[in-house]
């Protein structure tokens, strides 16, 4: 029979990739005669090697063996664990990581690499060439043999004489006389020579030997394969009988006539039309063929899976169930309801609230992964780099256990990268700098991650000598983002780094000069619906920190009502929301409206001219002003009134209608109908658009204003 | 039934081990290491045991010592499933009470094929 195992090729793919990521944190930490360290790091490639094998990934399973070769000797302390050969084991599992995920893509990797890699492997390894892979060809000797002659029907003698414990080893000689059946016929003649008196018997030990007489197109090989468990612990003779077919059976009938007290007689299982068996067959090819197709397709379909702890999924079940006594609760009141059962609807209702704000809690949860996922690169990454530039560095991860949204997770991994080649490059001075700063000549990069209201903040810190305000100011002047007699803030001259085109570092290195800048970053996390912001201190070091909601899916709204409409602002964008004072107000040209809050002149963006929709009221007096900020600018929202807050889910609207400007998704409410959440930076871009145009004809505004317009052009 | 207890901390060969019995007509259970191994075998009987012997808590000599320990299990043929075919681990494993080995890559019309010499 065949066995189609092509379905657990995902699974295989996904646990060596796991495999692969501990294997390369743990030689990171890995250290002198640390047994379990090294253990893990060789379980994680034997079971890569072995799920390779079985797939038939001979590339990975040879690229792997040398790995574990090389791991084995380090784990029976043949070989001391020397950096250098962390080194290669590095890049070792860059090259497994390389090789699978070429299964995974169906594409060829770069063998160039994988070959160096090998090369140099096979290198260390030559050096104290002990037991490398004498069970390889061991095995491949048999197979050959195995495969030789397997043509003629031959009789077989076989002698078995089994030691007295051996079905203490779990053998039964019944199985495997049944095993030989499956070869041939069998005839089979028990020897109760040694059967000691009762009394003597020991019921555990086994007195019987046999003589079996096997017709089989089988080697001698397969027939000793069959004893294979059992070689050890008996006498066995295999000899062939050089006689036809007729005479063999004659003789064995004699012989069996003859033999020694002969009490057992019988033909096991005898087969009419001895097959090649099984195993046989499964020697040929020892390796499964993978339908590629099917693979194919599975790769294509994988739109990526969630590993979820039981205890969440059991969690979910529970809630579930509670939900469903609620409910039946409710439709019993409901068949029979009157007004003096209302405190008891009331209470049913107010748990039902409960169940679903607990439900969506462990829905939430089951896509909440450890922020660990997108950690686990950087001790790879700060040891590379750290290489590359000469600095020490120590990198420290705090708060790895924090939960974050799988796809906040997988979009953030990018730019996290760039801010911490950002921190190593030009965070950490090198170490002469550092020791005349007085400072120890390590560098130490703190990750950090934490929950903070309904979003979680991820710091990326150095200790290097923080961020050189004048030059930052020099470059934004060169550049033409600020001019001469700005006075700025230190935060508002940080932020200048999130520019198009911004770079200090004097000379482009091929760390952290690729290109892609930290606006790309900040674009990223915008996307993201984050934010990020810089502290640095000249001499003590920096900090990046990046605010991210916990999910992306459901947003915490405050709605407003527009004559009858209802529209959804995400509350993470409210600064405040006030009734607008008549003195406070200022109009400018056109029907532009500022208006004075604080130190900052707000534009006033009425909803139903933006979107051109009936209001109660037109004027901003009467109405309501909800103050949003995004990046930094401030707009005020004009609307007839302020109603709840709530959590809501997302819709896209790309999904079901089409992108409009100015909003961000749609939502369903209590009540059954839908309302549109508000796109804040896409309707500060364009209010910008709309004043820019009015301030042509304005000159004397102050530079705060200004640089309004022109970040709000780039847009 | 024929119920074989699988044990390996590879989900994915646990998954193709156990699905492969099943496809046969084996009942199975899995346990992730050897110390999970112990504990379902000490709350169930079994005809068979398979099991990985690179494992995390116990390895698989080590829960041979143990399950042969077991009166339940004097008898009960203990397979270990092994990428290492050299005489070494073999002789530690039949130290250990093991009764055969499986040679891994692990094929499943092989694994069939042998575990007839050990259970029905």
């Amino acid at each position: 029979m065949s066995v189609d195992l092509s379905q657990f090729i995902p699974s295989f793919l996904e646990e060596s990739f796991e495999g692969l990521e501990l294997m390369e944190s743990s030689l990171l930490n890995l250290e002198q005669g640390d047994d379990e360290t090294i253990n893990s790091i060789f379980r994680a490639a034997h079971s890569i090697k072995g799920g390779a094998g079985t797939f038939g990934f001979n590339g990975v399973t040879e690229f792997t063996h040398l790995v574990e070769t090389l791991l084995d000797e380090m784990r029976d302390g043949r070989r001391s664990i020397e950096q250098n050969d962390v080194e290669i084991l590095l890049e070792s599992v860059d090259c497994m990581r390389l090789l699978i995920e070429a299964i995974r893509d169906e594409t060829e990797c770069d063998s160039n690499k994988i070959n160096e890699t090998s090369i140099l492997l096979e290198h260390t390894l030559a050096f104290d060439d002990n037991a490398t892979s004498d069970t390889d060809t061991n095995t491949n000797v048999d197979e050959n043999s195995a495969n030789d002659t397997a043509d003629a029907l031959s009789k077989w003698q076989i002698t078995f004489i089994p030691e007295h414990h051996l079905v203490q080893t779990g053998n039964d000689p019944l199985f495997l006389f049944n095993a030989l059946a499956d070869l041939g016929e069998l005839i089979l003649v028990a020897n109760c020579k040694e059967l000691p008196a009762l009394n003597d018997i020991d019921a555990e030990e086994l007195y019987l030997s046999w003589q079996l007489t096997l017709s089989t197109k089988a080697s001698e090989t397969d027939i000793r394969e069959v004893f294979e468990w059992v070689e050890d612990e008996c006498q066995l003779t295999v000899t062939k009988e050089e006689t036809t077919d007729k005479v063999a059976s004659e003789e064995s009938e004699a012989m069996v006539e003859t033999s020694n007290e002969p009490i057992i007689n019988e033909p096991v299982n005898s087969k009419p039309e001895p097959q090649i068996s099984s195993a046989i067959a499964a020697d040929k090819n020892s390796s499964i063929p993978v339908p590629e197709k099917a693979a194919a397709n599975k790769a294509k379909n994988d739109l990526g899976s969630i590993r979820v702890g039981v205890d969440k999924v059991d969690s979910l079940i529970n809630l579930v169930g509670e939900l469903v006594i609620t409910q039946s609760m409710l439709s019993e009141l409901g068949n029979d309801f009157d007004l003096s059962k209302v405190e008891k609807l009331n209470s049913g209702l107010e748990e039902l609230l409960q169940n679903t704000k607990e439900l969506q809690e462990s829905v939430m949860r089951i896509r909440m992964l450890p922020i660990s996922f997108a950690f686990n690169r950087f001790p790879r990454l700060v040891h590379d780099l750290s290489k590359k530039t000469g600095k020490e560095i120590e990198l420290v991860l705090k708060g790895e256990q924090t939960e974050l949204d799988k796809t906040v997770m997988e979009q953030i991994g990018d730019p996290l990268v760039h801010l911490v080649r950002n921190a190593v490059d030009h965070g950490i001075e090198p170490a002469e700098a550092r020791i005349a700063a007085g400072k120890s000549q390590k560098g130490t990069i703190t990750l950090n991650a934490y929950h903070q209201g309904g979003s979680i903040v991820i710091e990326i810190n150095d200790d290097g000598g923080g961020i050189n305000r004048q030059a930052v100011f020099d470059k934004a002047l060169e550049k033409g983002i600020v001019d001469e007699n700005t006075t700025l803030t230190d935060t508002q001259v940080f932020d200048l780094i999130f520019e198009p085109g911004f770079s200090t570092a004097k000379e482009l290195s091929d760390i952290s000069g690729r290109g892609v800048g930290m606006d790309v970053v900040k674009k990223n996390i915008q996307s993201l619906g984050g934010r990020i912001q810089v502290e640095s201190e000249p001499g003590v070091g920096s900090t990046f920190r990046v605010n991210l909601p916990l999910t992306l899916a459901i947003l915490d709204g405050q709605l407003v009502r527009v004559g009858s409409e209802i529209y959804i602002i995400p509350l993470i964008t409210i600064v405040e929301s006030l009734q607008p004072q008549k003195d406070l107000i200022n109009r400018v040209s056109g029907d532009m409206v500022l208006y004075r809050l604080r130190e900052d002149n707000v534009p006033v963006i009425p909803i139903y001219s933006l979107f051109n929709i009936a209001s109660e009221f037109k004027d901003v007096e009467s109405s309501l002003l909800v103050v949003v900020e995004d990046d930094g600018q401030k707009i005020g929202l004009m609307v007839d009134d302020l109603l709840a807050q709530q959590q809501v889910v997302i819709k896209s609207l790309n999904d079901n209608y089409q992108q409009v400007e100015g909003i961000s998704g749609a939502t369903i409410l209590g009540d059954g109908s839908v309302a549109m959440i508000l796109d804040i930076s896409g309707i500060i871009s364009m209010a910008h658009k709309k004043s820019e145009m009015v301030q042509k004809h304005k000159n004397n505004m102050q530079f705060k204003a200004t640089q309004q317009i022109s970040e709000g052009a780039s847009f | 039934m024929t119920k074989v207890l699988v044990v390996d901390d590879s989900n994915s060969i646990r998954d193709m081990v156990s699905f492969t019995l099943k496809s046969a007509g084996y009942e199975t259970a899995e346990a992730k290491d050897g110390q999970d191994g112990l504990n379902k075998a000490k709350s169930a009987a079994f005809d068979l045991v398979i099991s990985d012997v690179n494992m995390p808590n116990m390895d698989g000599i080590e829960l041979c010592q143990e399950l042969r320990k077991l009166p339940n299990f004097k008898f009960t043929p203990i397979l270990m499933l092994t990428t290492e075919s050299s005489g070494d681990m073999k002789m530690r494993g039949k130290a250990a009470g093991a009764t055969g080995w499986l040679v891994k890559p692990f094929n499943p019309e092989k694994l069939l094929a042998t575990i007839k010499r050990v259970v029905r």
